[in-house]
């Protein structure tokens, strides 16, 4: 019973070493040790540093993106629509999550294709369509990911009792100030419940970015590329996401968001 | 809600716009699939079934469906027998370490996709491949097989928690053996539970990209890995374009209707 478990368990342990091990420059043969060589070229070399921080950059961009877009469509489900429009809304955000990953990134490699749709919906506003690039990874992961974002943000929303808005109202509050005031600060841990989806499934992503990404690298990409010719590099990389991973739920868990979940 | 009339206007209309952008790029891959040209220029000027029938006579597609339905099925096997038993475990015995295997269990969904796969990658290369076990079919349905155990976990010890341990121990008593017990009592209760969580692992090994890529070799292509392989390929494209467009046919119908059986009587 607990074979796959020693096997997966192992196999992120062996990573791990690995990650101290070698690789052979002349022979590519990985050789077993301690070092620091993969670490540091992480740190030092400054193409992969930069394509961490722009690995995070990117996370952090979609789950914002997410929230931005989560919030205004929760509101509108869980407190101005009717119940059959809401149940139809409901499924209509939950429902492409089952139409297949690289169906969806097909979708937007299409969408951003040069001459493609965005170009031929902008040209007559004299505007070029972006094509691939990293707005475009934006995108793509914020749609591949804002199920995630939007589900739990809209079942908060729900939950909120509505005479806590009309109090709010009654006291004088505005529509936007109730929603500063009163309702952000209930959404928060659904927020950070969604973030943590949106944030570490981006940041393990490198399919998007090789589709409608053009010549932007993201970690997974580095991984990708050094798995065969330099594990132990591949390996010390495919520890970043790991521990931002791991520091993010940290982050999460000392907001007391965890709980709530 | 006090909410104005203007703000309850604008966030309608938001919300048809979310719409739209959610569903848009979906209808835009199955109109393109018509679209005569290779390039994918819009708007479309000539239609076309040519690509649907050239998809349907492609060899690979064929065999690549057939080694994804293969692992998804076994990999479904194997989770639904190891999740099922460490739900067991988990929910009916005490024993050291039980919460660390708890959280163990989960976490190859929690961590990133890339990790799992580089991580089995690399012990198949460094352990088993100088056993003569190298990278193949077999470590495909080892990576697929260990997140499907977790949707199988998942459903069935949430099932477990509500199951009446008295309704077991009344069989026992009433002299069923364990074997009895389990088959007419137990599985009838985790039944559903177990069919859930099976078709979960079985849709998710079916869509699986990332660890499919790390742990597999050439020969043992899936589907996903054949659309990632051919996706790039302008004479491909089209004939991807279709595929895609019948994935999304076959797998958002059943669930929509499902969803709609079981969504009305709840609001």
């Amino acid at each position: 019973m607990a074979w796959l478990g020693v096997l997966y368990i192992g196999s992120l342990l062996l990573l791990f070493a690995t990650a101290f091990w070698h690789t052979d420059p002349f022979t590519s043969k990985v050789i077993p040790g301690f070092t620091l060589e993969n670490f540091q070229e992480l740190v030092v070399q400054e193409a992969y540093r930069n394509t961490a921080v722009r690995t995070i950059g990117i996370a952090l961009a979609v789950t914002i993106l997410c929230a931005a877009l989560a919030l205004p469509l929760g509101l509108f489900m869980a407190k101005v629509a009717g119940p059959k429009l809401r149940a139809i809304l409901a499924i209509g955000i939950t429902l492409p999550l089952w139409a297949g990953y690289l169906v969806k990134v097909f979708s937007w490699r299409i969408t951003f294709s040069q001459g493609g749709p965005l170009d031929w919906v902008l040209a007559p506003l004299g505007v070029d369509g972006m094509g691939y690039g990293q707005p475009a990874v934006v995108v793509t992961l914020a749609y591949l990911w804002f199920p995630y974002m939007a589900v739990p943000v809209y079942t908060a929303f729900r939950q909120i009792p509505d005479n806590l808005f009309n109090a709010s109202a009654d006291l004088g509050a505005k529509s936007w100030g109730t929603i500063r005031t009163v309702a952000l600060p209930l959404l928060k841990p659904a927020l950070i419940a969604g973030s943590i989806f949106t944030f570490s499934l981006s940041l393990g992503d490198y399919i998007a970015a090789q589709f409608v990404g053009g010549k932007t690298q993201m970690i997974g990409t580095v991984i990708a590329q050094n798995i065969n010719l330099n594990p132990p590099l591949a390996a010390a990389f495919g520890l970043v996401p790991i521990l931002v991973v791991v520091a993010y739920l940290f982050l999460a868990r000392k907001s007391g968001a965890l709980d709530a979940l | 809600m006090q909410l104005s009339r203007t703000a309850k206007f604008s966030l309608g209309a938001f919300a048809i716009v979310a719409m739209a952008g959610i569903y848009l790029p979906l209808l835009l891959v199955i109109t393109n699939s018509f679209n005569a040209t290779t390039s994918g220029a819009f708007p479309i000027q000539d239609w076309t079934t040519k690509w649907w029938v050239a998809a349907w006579h492609n060899e690979g597609v064929r065999e690549a469906l057939w080694t994804s339905i293969k692992v998804a099925s076994i990999a479904t096997v194997i989770a639904l027998v190891l999740g099922t038993m460490i739900s067991f475990a988990l929910a009916r015995y005490e024993f050291f370490g039980k919460h660390t295997v708890n959280l163990l269990v989960v976490l190859p969904i929690a961590l990133p996709g890339i990790v799992t796969g580089v991580a089995f990658s690399n012990t198949f290369k460094h352990v088993f491949e100088p056993l003569g076990i190298g990278l193949g079919m077999l470590s495909v349905i080892v990576g697929h097989a260990t997140f499907c155990v977790v949707m199988v976990f998942n459903n069935v010890q949430a099932r477990l928690g509500r199951v009446n341990r008295g309704l077991e121990e009344a069989a026992m008593d009433m002299g069923a053996n364990l074997f009895t017990t389990f088959s007419q009592v137990t599985f009838p209760a985790i039944r559903s539970a177990l069919i859930a969580g099976g078709l979960l692992a079985f849709a998710l090994s079916f869509d699986e990209i990332v660890v499919t890529t790390f742990t597999t070799a050439p020969g043992t292509e899936t589907l996903p890995i054949w659309i990632f392989n051919n996706m790039s390929r302008p004479n491909q494209a089209p004939v991807v374009n279709v595929i895609a467009a019948v994935l999304i046919v076959f797998s958002m119908i059943p669930v929509y209707l499902s969803q709609k059986l079981t969504g009305d009587d709840r609001d």
